[in-house]
C-alpha cells in the first residue's frame, strides 16, 4: 500500500530518508517576525565568484538599500546596506562559510529604517523587457538563495548555443529542520509565481515546472490554484527524500533528464531557481528592492522558541539566538541544515549572509567513534551521483589523491548522504572535501 | 547527523537472528550443541580482547560491537555437534586472531573468519570434522559424557552416528523433504533446520542488513545446477534439487555467510555475481569432488575473488548512461 502511494510521487535513485525531520518545530509558526539588528556586518563575499569591492568608508552615513559594495566583474554580486546608519568600519571579519577573515562593512543602526531614494517604488512589470529584468536582478545583488549563492543574473545569461526550454523551481526544501522556504511559499505564493514568470520572461522560456515535496501538500494545492489557467507551468509533488531539492535530483524527478555531477542544468536545457530567489526577483523587479533580507529558520533543540524570522543580511546570530531564547547548554551551532550545514566555530562573530537559510542549534550533538569501513555498501546505494564513497573515503584517508581522482572524487557534490548512512560512522564527506581542497590547491600551483 | 544504524546494532541483530537455528540445533543434537556454541563464542570474545590489548586498541567498545560473538556462533554452527571442546577453542582462536586481526580487524579481513576457521579445522582435525557425526539425544547426562569423552562406551550408545544427508557412500540414508526442512537430521549444529534459518534470514532482510538477492541467487544457482549437472555417483536424490538445497550448509551459508558485508562485494551487481559464483562452485564441489559439502570452500573462494569483482562492478557515474537513440 505504502509502495503504491509512493510510486506516484516523482523522485530519483539513491538519497536518504532522514531519521529526524525536525520541520515540525517551526513549520506552523505563522507570520515570521522581522528582526531589527543593532549592528550588521556585510561581507563583500556572500556569493560564488569575485568578492564585491567596498565603496563606503568609516564614518559615512548610509541608508537602507544603498549600495555599499560593487560587483567586481560579471560573476560577482552587489552588496547593499540592510539597515540605515553609520559605517562603523570596513574590517576583515571571520566568514561563516570559509572560516577565514574577509572584508565586511560594519553598519551601526541609527534607528531610522528608511529606504534610500529611488528604491522600493512599485512599477508596472507587464511591459518590462527581458534585458531590463536581468539588469534589475543584477543590480539588486540577487544570488541563489537555496544555499548555492550563485549570482542569479549569470544563471539567467546562458551561453548562446544552449537552448533552455524549462525553468525548474525548487520548492522541495529537502534538508531536515529547515522550513524557511515552506513559510515563504505559504506567506507569499503569488509573489513567488510572479517572480518565476519574470525569470521565464527574462530568458525567453515558455515552460516551467515546480517541484514540491509531498510533506508540503498545502503549498502544492495553493500553487496549483494560482497556475490554474497557466498550462505551461506545471506543479508536481515529489517524494520526501534528501537531496530531492538538489539540481540533479530535481531535474531527474521532474523532467527525467540526467547530466554529470559537474555539469550545469543548462546542459539538459533547464535552469533551476529556488522559491526564495524567485521571491527576491519579484521584489527587485516590481519594487526595485535590493536583496537585504531573507527568511531564516532558527531551530533545533538548543532553542526554546524555534521559529522563522525575516532577517536583515549581516545580522549577528547572537541576536537571532537570543530572540529564539537559546538554552545555556548548547554545544553546536550549524549554518544551514543538518545534512550540508557548516558548524560554526565562533558564535560571537558569526553573522548571516545571503545563503543562510537556517541556523540549527543543538544541545546534544552525539559523538560517534568512527570505525574502519565494513563494506556494507550502503553509501554506494545512497550516493545520488553514482560514486563509490567507501572507496573514496579509504583513498582520501590514505592521501592517495591520484587514485581518488581516477575514482571521480571531483564529481562529489558533498551532499552528505554517504556519511549520514554509514553504520561505521565514517566522516566520508569530510575526507572527500579535504582531498578535493588539496587537489585544487595542487592544480592551482601547477 | 548520522543514521541510527551502527555496527553494534547490525552485529547484535545478526546474533539475534541466529537464535532460532541454535534452538533447532539443541533440539536435534542435545545440550552439547549449545556447549560448542558457548565455548566457541567465549573463546572468540576472549581472543578478541587479548588481541585488542596487544594492538593497543579500545577494548570495551570493540567487544561491545558484537562482531566476535557473531564469528564465534557462526563457527560453532558449522561444526558437528560432537566436536571436542578444544577443537572449537582452536578454531575460534584461529578465526579471530589469524583471519580477522592479522588482516587488520573488522572491515579489513578478506575471508569470512568463521568459514576460514572451519576450513582450517577440517585440515587440522579431520577426524573430528569429517566423521563421527552424531545425532545425540537430549539430556544433561550426554552433555557430561561428551565433554569429558571419558566413557566412549557407556551412555553414549544412544548417540547414533550417521552421515550427512549429502554423503555419497553406499548406504547413505535418504531423508524425507519435510525432515530436511525442519532439521532433525544429522549435520552441523546450526545448519540443519532450514525453517529456523529462514526465520533468522527473514528478520535480517526485514531489517535490511542483508540483501534478498544474495541468498536468492545463491540457492537458485545450486537449484539449477543440480537439475542440469550429470552426477558422478548416482543416488536416488542425486538430481533432486530440493533435496540438495535443503541439506548440508546451504541455507546457513547463503543467508549468514555469503551475506557477510566485509567479505562480499559492495554493489548489487557485484553481489549477484558473487552469489551465482558461490552457487556454481558449491554444486560443482558437491558433484565432482571428494567432499560431500561445498558451501564453505565456495564462499571462501568467492571471498578471494571479491576485490576483483569490485573492480569490474564499479557504480556508474551519474549522467553517463549511454543513451539508446
Ligand atoms: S557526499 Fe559525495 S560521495 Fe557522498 S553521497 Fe554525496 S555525492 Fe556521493
Ligand atoms: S556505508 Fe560506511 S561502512 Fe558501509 S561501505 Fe560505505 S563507508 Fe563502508
Amino acid at each position: 500500500m505504502i509502495n503504491l502511494v509512493k510510486s506516484k510521487l516523482k523522485t530519483f535513485v539513491g538519497g536518504i530518508h532522514s531519521r529526524e525531520d525536525g520541520k515540525i518545530l517551526t513549520q506552523d509558526k505563522k507570520e515570521s517576525p522581522l528582526l531589527f539588528p543593532k549592528t550588521v556586518y556585510l561581507f563583500m563575499s556572500q556569493h560564488i565568484g569575485a568578492p564585491a569591492s567596498p565603496i563606503v568608508k568609516k564614518g559615512d552615513f548610509v541608508k537602507k538599500g544603498q549600495l555599499v559594495g560593487t560587483a567586481q566583474g560579471f560573476v560577482s554580486a552587489n552588496v547593499h546596506a540592510s539597515i540605515s546608519g553609520k559605517v562603523a568600519d570596513v574590517v576583515p571579519w571571520p566568514h561563516p562559510i570559509t572560516g577565514v577573515r574577509s572584508p565586511a562593512v560594519v553598519i551601526e543602526n541609527c534607528g531610522e529604517d528608511s529606504w534610500i531614494e529611488g528604491m522600493s517604488v512599485a512599477s508596472d512589470i507587464d511591459l518590462i523587457s527581458p534585458d531590463e529584468i536581468r539588469l534589475l536582478i543584477q543590480s539588486a545583488g540577487i544570488v541563489g538563495l537555496g544555499g548555492a549563492t550563485f549570482p542569479t543574473h549569470v544563471k539567467l545569461t546562458p551561453p548562446k548555443d544552449k537552448i533552455i526550454d524549462t525553468v525548474v523551481m525548487n520548492g522541495a526544501e529537502c534538508e531536515p529542520y529547515l522550513t524557511c522556504d515552506y513559510r515563504l511559499m505559504l506567506e507569499k505564493p503569488h509573489e513567488i509565481i510572479q517572480g518565476l514568470k519574470l525569470v521565464m520572461k527574462c530568458i525567453g522560456c515558455k515552460k516551467a515546472h515546480i517541484g514540491i515535496e509531498a510533506n508540503k501538500s498545502d503549498v502544492y494545492t495553493i500553487f496549483k490554484n494560482i497556475v490554474l489557467n497557466d498550462p505551461d507551468i506545471k506543479v508536481d509533488l515529489m517524494e520526501v527524500k534528501y537531496p530531492q531539492g538538489a539540481e540533479h535530483q530535481l531535474i531527474k524527478a521532474l523532467l527525467n533528464r540526467e547530466f554529470k555531477p559537474t555539469q550545469l542544468p543548462l546542459e539538459v536545457g533547464a535552469i533551476v531557481i529556488n522559491v526564495g530567489t524567485a521571491f527576491a526577483v519579484y521584489e527587485a523587479v516590481k519594487f526595485k528592492r535590493p536583496l537585504i533580507e531573507r527568511m531564516v529558520t532558527v531551530t533545533g533543540n538548543g532553542v526554546e522558541n524555534p521559529q522563522n524570522f525575516l532577517v536583515r543580511l549581516g545580522t549577528p546570530i547572537q541576536q537571532l539566538l537570543e530572540e529564539a531564547r537559546v538554552k545555556v547548554n548548547i554545544n553546536k551551532v550549524i549554518f544551514g541544515g543538518p545534512m550540508m550545514g557548516i558548524a560554526q566555530g565562533n558564535i560571537e562573530s558569526a553573522v548571516t549572509i545571503k545563503g543562510t537559510g537556517g541556523i540549527l542549534v543543538l544541545t546534544d550533538a552525539q559523538k560517534w567513534e568512527s570505525h574502519a569501513c565494513i563494506r556494507c555498501g550502503r553509501c554506494i546505494d545512497s550516493c545520488p551521483y553514482g560514486l563509490n564513497p567507501s572507496e573514496l573515503s579509504i583513498l582520501c584517508e590514505a592521501k592517495e589523491f591520484n587514485l581518488a581522482l581516477d575514482n571521480n572524487v571531483m564529481e562529489c557534490k558533498e551532499c552528505g548522504c554517504c556519511s549520514y548512512i554509514c553504520p561505521a560512522k565514517r566522516p566520508i564527506v569530510h575526507l572527500i572535501k579535504f582531498a578535493k581542497a588539496d587537489i585544487a590547491k595542487r592544480k592551482a600551483k601547477a | 547527523m548520522y543514521d541510527a544504524e551502527s555496527i553494534p546494532r547490525i552485529m547484535w541483530a545478526v546474533v539475534f537472528s541466529l537464535i532460532p537455528a541454535g534452538i533447532a540445533g539443541v533440539f536435534t543434537f542435545g545440550y552439547y550443541g549449545f556447549c560448542v556454541v558457548f565455548i566457541s563464542s567465549i573463546t572468540a570474545v576472549i581472543t578478541e580482547m587479548g588481541i585488542l590489548l596487544l594492538r593497543k586498541k579500545p577494548v570495551l567498545n570493540t567487544i561491545k560491537d558484537g562482531s566476535a560473538v557473531v564469528t564465534g556462533i557462526l563457527l560453532a554452527y558449522t561444526l558437528p555437534p560432537s566436536t571436542p571442546w578444544y577443537v572449537s577453542v582452536v578454531g575460534s582462536f584461529f578465526a579471530i586472531a589469524i583471519v580477522k586481526h592479522a588482516f587488520g580487524g573488522l572491515g579489513n579481513n578478506i575471508w569470512n573468519p568463521a568459514l576460514a576457521a572451519r576450513a582450517f579445522l577440517q585440515v587440522a582435525y579431520p577426524a573430528s570434522i569429517n566423521s563421527d557425526w552424531r545425532v545425540l539425544q537430549h539430556g544433561i547426562g550426554n552433555l557430561v559424557h561428551n565433554i569429558t569423552k571419558t566413557d566412549p562406551g557407556g551412555k553414549l550408545v544412544d548417540a547414533i552416528t550417521r552421515a550427512t544427508p549429502l554423503a555419497k557412500e553406499a548406504g547413505a540414508e535418504t531423508y524425507h523433504l519435510t525432515q530436511l526442512f525442519v532439521g532433525n537430521i544429522p549435520g552441523c549444529i546450526g545448519e540443519t533446520s532450514v525453517i529456523a534459518l529462514l526465520l533468522g534470514g527473514a528478520y535480517l532482510m526485514y531489517k535490511r542488513y542483508i540483501h534478498w538477492y544474495v541468498p536468492f541467487y545463491y540457492i537458485a544457482t545450486v537449484f539449477v545446477m543440480v537439475l542440469i549437472l550429470p552426477p558422478r555417483i548416482v543416488t536416488p536424490w542425486a538430481n533432486n534439487p530440493l533435496y540438495h538445497i535443503f541439506s548440508g550448509g546451504l541455507f546457513l551459508g547463503a543467508f549468514f555467510m555469503a551475506t557477510d558485508m566485509v567479505t562480499s562485494p559492495l554493489t548489487k551487481r557485484g553481489l549477484i555475481i558473487f552469489a551465482v559464483g558461490a552457487g556454481a562452485l558449491t554444486a560443482l564441489i558437491r558433484f565432482y569432488s571428494g567432499y560431500p559439502e561445498g558451501v564453505c570452500y565456495s564462499i571462501l573462494l568467492m571471498n578471494t575473488a571479491t576485490p576483483l569483482i569490485d573492480r569490474f562492478t564499479k557504480p556508474r557515474l551519474y549522467g553517463t548512461r549511454v543513451k539508446k537513440v
